[in-house]
């Protein structure tokens, strides 16, 4: 399934830096985000988009991952050649990665 | 226990302007917030203000105190607003001539001024945080350096009678924290109370965000009436008990997951949020929804205050030239790609200096990139757009020029061609040590009377 099935988000921009918030619609999935949205496939889904690391912080008492995706809005939202400099819509792209249901989980 | 209710009335200089109308009128606040500050817009309004000593304040300033000072005069209720950019003290010289007009005489207008740093800048060759580089090698790009300000000034300002505080830049939370340690008289070191009440000034600084606006992703996510999106409320107590609200009947709503979204959004590490009062830990807040269109919060937490405060550096950074065109019907994305490859020939054979180039299709890569995007399905149609950096206005015009004259030299049906070239004043940040920093309260409502 996609992760839009089992979560929600929001992008939002400090100068180059992204952060992509993916938040768990029901705190029993929280345990599949932990294990499968890595800052790793997070960095590789990005790619072409985000050049610097990404650093994964969680917060459980609201079932959410914060990921802080460095030199990923064209050099910054105010000098950025980009469509969407601020990178608002990256979330959506988050929201399609493909996560592996847990029968017992879900 | 003593509670006071702060609505937030925008989150953008741009926001719609009647749903502050409808917080003041039927949300039952004491305090009205404007947040109209972007990262760039202060070095923009500083151009403004050099070409024009009285400029340099929000644009939309007038039109909104036109719209609340009645109401706001009417019932009390005191406003907060960085619409000063970079001239806060013309900002409440011009609200109290406005203020005058509608027979408001008595209002009491204070400005903050203090955050242009700029010269305490120039003074010391501080490192550039976003690149290598320092403020002394910007030279003559250097436009403008604002220090994110704190609450304390605000809530001075309101502990001498303001009705109306304007400030430039401030950092966003700052201004809903302003009228909690006016009405509280919070203690400045009391870290865990600053720190839940930057929560609530995060929460509440970007308005429509936290009702149900950039939320709505049907079927997943609903949100009703948007067109009529009601603006949010914070209900404080003065042991920083917090719920978020709004105006029952307004579009929108207040649950959970807006909350959870608007508590993540621009926040990096979120055990260390980073403002000029405090260092605030977002990491053990909890959110709970207590009624339709209620959600408490608690658990936000707070240590020391770091001894700087980040200054947004304004330069002048490049110009940027850009073109787009459309295609549509069948074929349209391979008439598209066509019309991408003979204007990335185009400008080399023409020799155009650009430093940087984006050639992207709207409809089909544009916004993710081609890696991102490579499994999406050919669309009806596309718009082709290239951009690039250039040194000079003159390299940036050619860049549209050579999109637009793909009417007649490019593919068959391309229509709707747009270009333009502009130059671009960028925000770059510097730490300035805090003490280098003077703000304090000018009031000038009594000079108009």
């Amino acid at each position: 399934m996609k992760l839009r099935e089992i979560a929600h988000s929001r992008t939002g921009d400090k100068g180059n830096t992204s952060n992509i918030s993916v938040i768990a619609y029901d705190a029993k999935h929280y345990q599949l985000l932990l294990e499968q949205v890595t800052s790793a496939r997070v960095k590789a889904h990005f790619a072409g988009v985000v050049e610097g690391e990404v650093v994964r912080y969680e917060l459980p008492n609201i079932s959410a991952l914060n990921f802080v995706m460095a030199c990923a809005l064209g050099g910054g939202v105010t000098r950025s050649l980009a469509l969407d400099a601020h990178g608002k819509s990256l979330s959506s792209a988050l929201l399609d990665l493909e996560i592996e249901a847990v029968p017992d989980n879900k | 226990m003593r509670t006071i209710r702060i609505g937030s009335g925008a989150g953008y200089s741009g926001d719609r302007i009647e749903p502050a109308v409808e917080l003041a009128e039927r949300g039952e606040i004491q305090y009205l917030v404007f947040e109209c500050l972007g990262e760039r817009t202060v070095a923009l309004a500083q151009q403004a203000r050099m070409k024009n000593p009285e400029a340099g304040y929000d644009p939309l300033l007038e039109e909104r105190m036109r719209a609340v000072l009645p109401v706001c005069a009417a019932r009390g209720i005191r406003i907060v607003t960085n619409m000063g950019a970079a001239n806060p003290v013309a900002a409440a010289r011009k609200t109290a001539e406005i203020a005058k007009s509608l027979g408001l005489s008595a209002l009491k207008i204070a400005a903050i001024v203090g955050d242009d740093v700029l010269d305490a800048c120039k003074a010391r060759d501080l490192p550039i945080m976003e690149f290598d580089g320092t403020i002394k090698q910007l030279g003559n790009r250097l436009l403008s350096a604002n220090a994110y300000l704190g609450a304390e000034p605000m809530a001075e300002a309101l502990g001498g009678g303001a009705d109306v505080v304007i400030t430039g830049r401030a950092s966003d939370p700052a201004l809903f924290l302003a009228p909690m340690i006016h009405a509280f008289g919070w203690a400045m070191d009391d870290w865990n109370l600053l720190g839940q009440g930057t929560v609530a000034g995060h929460l509440l600084e970007c308005a429509g965000q936290i009702t149900g606006g950039y939320f709505a992703d049907p079927p997943y996510k609903n949100i009703p009436d948007l067109a009529r999106l009601g603006f949010p409320i914070g209900e404080v107590g003065e042991d920083g008990s917090l719920v978020i609200t709004k105006v029952a009947g307004s579009g929108g709503a207040v649950t959970e997951q807006t909350c959870k979204e608007q508590l993540l959004y621009e926040v990096h590490d979120p055990t260390r949020y980073l403002q000029p009062d405090v260092t605030a830990d977002f990491s053990q807040v909890r959110i709970e929804q207590i009624g339709k269109d209620r959600v408490r919060i608690s658990g936000g937490r707070g240590s020391r205050r770091t001894g700087t405060l980040k200054v947004s550096v304004g330069y002048l950074d490049s110009f940027i030239g850009e073109g787009q065109i459309s295609y549509a019907g069948p074929g349209a994305l391979a008439r598209g790609r066509l019309a991408l490859d003979i204007v990335r020939e185009r400008l080399k054979l023409t020799g155009v200096a650009a430093s940087e180039l984006r050639f992207e299709l709207i409809g089909v890569d544009s916004l993710h990139g081609a890696q991102v995007s490579a499994h999406a399905n050919e669309p009806y149609e596309v718009r082709v757009r290239v951009a690039g950096r250039t040194e000079n206005l003159r390299e940036a015009v050619r860049i549209g020029n050579e999109v637009e004259t793909l009417y007649t030299n490019g593919p068959a049906a391309g229509g709707g061609a747009f270009k333009s070239a502009r130059d671009v004043v960028a925000v770059a940040s510097v730490l300035l040590p805090r003490e280098l920093a003077a703000p304090r309260v000018q009031f000038v409502g009594g000079e108009l009377r």
